[in-house]
């Protein structure tokens, strides 16, 4: 270890422990503990993995999610944002969606499915809409308390320089609440995910919800997995993208 | 070169109290004061005694409960700039963009703003720094860039609150040279709350002596050192040493009746 630098050394400990759990998997399953039709092996997964991939059928379901989960994430994100910098500027619009975000919050969106088959039928756009609201609230309330922690002296500065209520709202309570809608995105995208493809199990024929729930059916555990991998991934590659905008939009924060 | 003289600011019976839950708390008290265009006046007094109310009425950043504030800053783009204490730069604009906020929100357009912006950065000599982030400044450039900030929207008066106290040692000397530079070629009024009182005598034409708690003006005190002034020097001339005795001996009284009513 003398010979890594503290960095690497990280980074090792970082892969150790998803490797040593697939490793510890493979080697209890080739040993005999547990069933391989019930609880496929690591490798038998790979190898189906790799089927689909070739086939072309595991990236028609991608595209169906993800298309699904970033129409919905910015048709949720970019009115949450605009509505948590206004109850922020703003009393009233405070007072007035203080009450709704608190009722309407703790609902699991989920539960919201039926009714937005309903009003939406069974195509993309309910679980679009499904996907909005359940995205819009982390944002909101990130954005809100983002905005109103502003340090005073910034609106002390704002003001003693003429600055107009756009201007504010625009120059300063935006970029000062912005760490905040990062960190409020961020928990958005991965409940995106969550109700997505929760949302994916009915009503669709395609969709990695769909997959994972199909091959239960099927009893393909194989396949299951196929798609509870391709959830994680797309989760995680979804996440580094942002985190790689959000360094690039907020050169200021300090490292 | 006409040398334009700042604003004037008559200041007549001002009080501000505020109501809190144990009852009303007066800040300041009937303060009077003239200050000459052009002048620099420095405030003093112990922690509480209102110098900043005072600044922050003059910003119009408070609302006096009582008397009236008149400014005459004819011939000035602005009435008045604020310097804060730690500096108030926008964290998320370079140096560049907090030097001409205060332009940009006046409508000032960008071919006009540009040399202005670009005269202000010389000015405090941060044009190499233009592009920076205020993070990636020192404490020292920070300030530089407020001042620069202040002085490229072209004030009658300079309101600075305690502008340098966050700073080292050295530092702090040295900016308090540029800023008396500055104001020598500019001939703004310049309102300077400090509680150093080296700080008063050394930057200041008058400075103003602040009672604890309400502030009241105790003493005004006529700072007769001619300019341009070599701080440096002067620091360690014995009239400067004598001058500042005679400020701390009124001083201390206010001092210790602020220290002995907060540790009733």
């Amino acid at each position: 270890m003398s010979g890594l630098s503290n960095k690497s050394q990280e980074r090792l400990l970082y892969f150790i422990s998803p490797i040593g759990l697939i490793v510890l998997w493979q080697v209890l399953l080739m040993a005999g503990i547990g069933d391989r039709r019930f609880v496929p092996a690591p490798s038998d997964i790979a190898w189906r993995y790799w089927e689909m991939v070739a086939s072309g059928e595991l990236a028609r379901h991608t595209v169906v999610t993800l298309w699904r989960v970033f129409a919905g994430f910015f048709l949720g994100s970019i009115p949450g944002i605009a509505v948590g910098l206004l109850m922020a500027m703003f009393r009233p619009v405070r007072i007035f969606f203080d009450p709704l975000i608190a009722a309407l919050f703790p609902i699991p969106k989920i539960a919201l499915m039926p009714l937005l088959l309903l009003a939406f039928g069974f195509g993309d756009a309910s679980k679009i809409a499904l996907v909005v609201t359940a995205v819009f609230f982390p944002v909101v309330v990130n954005t809100y308390v983002g905005a109103a922690n502003i340090e005073k002296i910034y609106w002390d500065v704002a003001k003693n320089y003429g600055a107009s209520q756009s201007v504010i709202f625009r120059r300063i309570v935006f970029f000062g609440a912005l760490p905040m809608i990062f960190a409020g995105s961020r928990i958005s995208l991965a409940v995106s995910f969550i109700v997505l493809v929760a949302a994916e199990f009915v009503a669709t024929k395609a969709g990695i919800g769909y997959l994972i729930w199909n091959s239960w059916e099927l009893l393909q555990v194989d396949v299951m997995f196929v798609g509870i991998v391709t959830v994680g991934v797309l989760g995680l590659i979804a996440t580094v993208v942002l985190q790689e905008i959000e360094r690039k939009v907020i050169p200021w924060k300090a490292e | 070169m006409v040398q334009r003289r700042g604003a004037a600011v008559e200041i007549a019976g001002l009080r501000r109290e505020y109501v809190s839950g144990q009852g009303t708390v007066v800040a300041i008290d009937h303060v009077d004061l003239s200050v000459a265009p052009g002048e620099f006046v420095c405030f003093v007094g112990p922690s509480g005694c209102g110098k900043s109310t005072l600044l922050r009425i003059l910003a119009g950043l408070d609302k006096q409960t009582a008397g009236t504030i008149k400014v005459d800053a004819a011939g000035w783009a602005v009435e008045n700039a604020m310097v804060f204490q730690d500096s108030g730069l926008f964290p998320w604009m370079s140096v560049e963009k907090n030097v001409r906020f205060g332009l940009d929100t006046r409508g000032v357009p960008r071919e006009e703003a540009a040399p202005r912006v670009e005269a202000a950065l010389k000015l405090v000599g941060l044009t190499r720094f233009r592009n920076h982030y205020p993070h990636q400044l020192s404490g020292g450039m920070r300030q530089r860039s407020a001042i620069a900030r202040a002085f490229v929207t072209d004030p009658g008066m300079l309101l600075m609150d305690e502008p340098f106290a966050a700073l080292d040692a050295q530092n702090r000397v040295i900016l308090q040279g540029e800023l008396v530079r500055l104001w020598e070629q500019t001939g703004k009024t310049v309102i300077y709350v400090t509680h150093s009182i080296e700080e008063a005598l050394l930057m200041g034409d008058r400075t103003v002596i602040m009672t604890a708690q309400p502030g009241r003006i105790k003493r005004i005190i006529d700072v007769p050192f001619p300019h341009p002034r070599d701080l440096i020097q002067l620091s360690a001339s014995p009239e400067f040493g004598r001058l500042k005795l005679d400020i701390w001996r009124v001083l201390e009284e206010e001092v210790n009746r602020a220290r002995a009513e907060m540790e009733l």
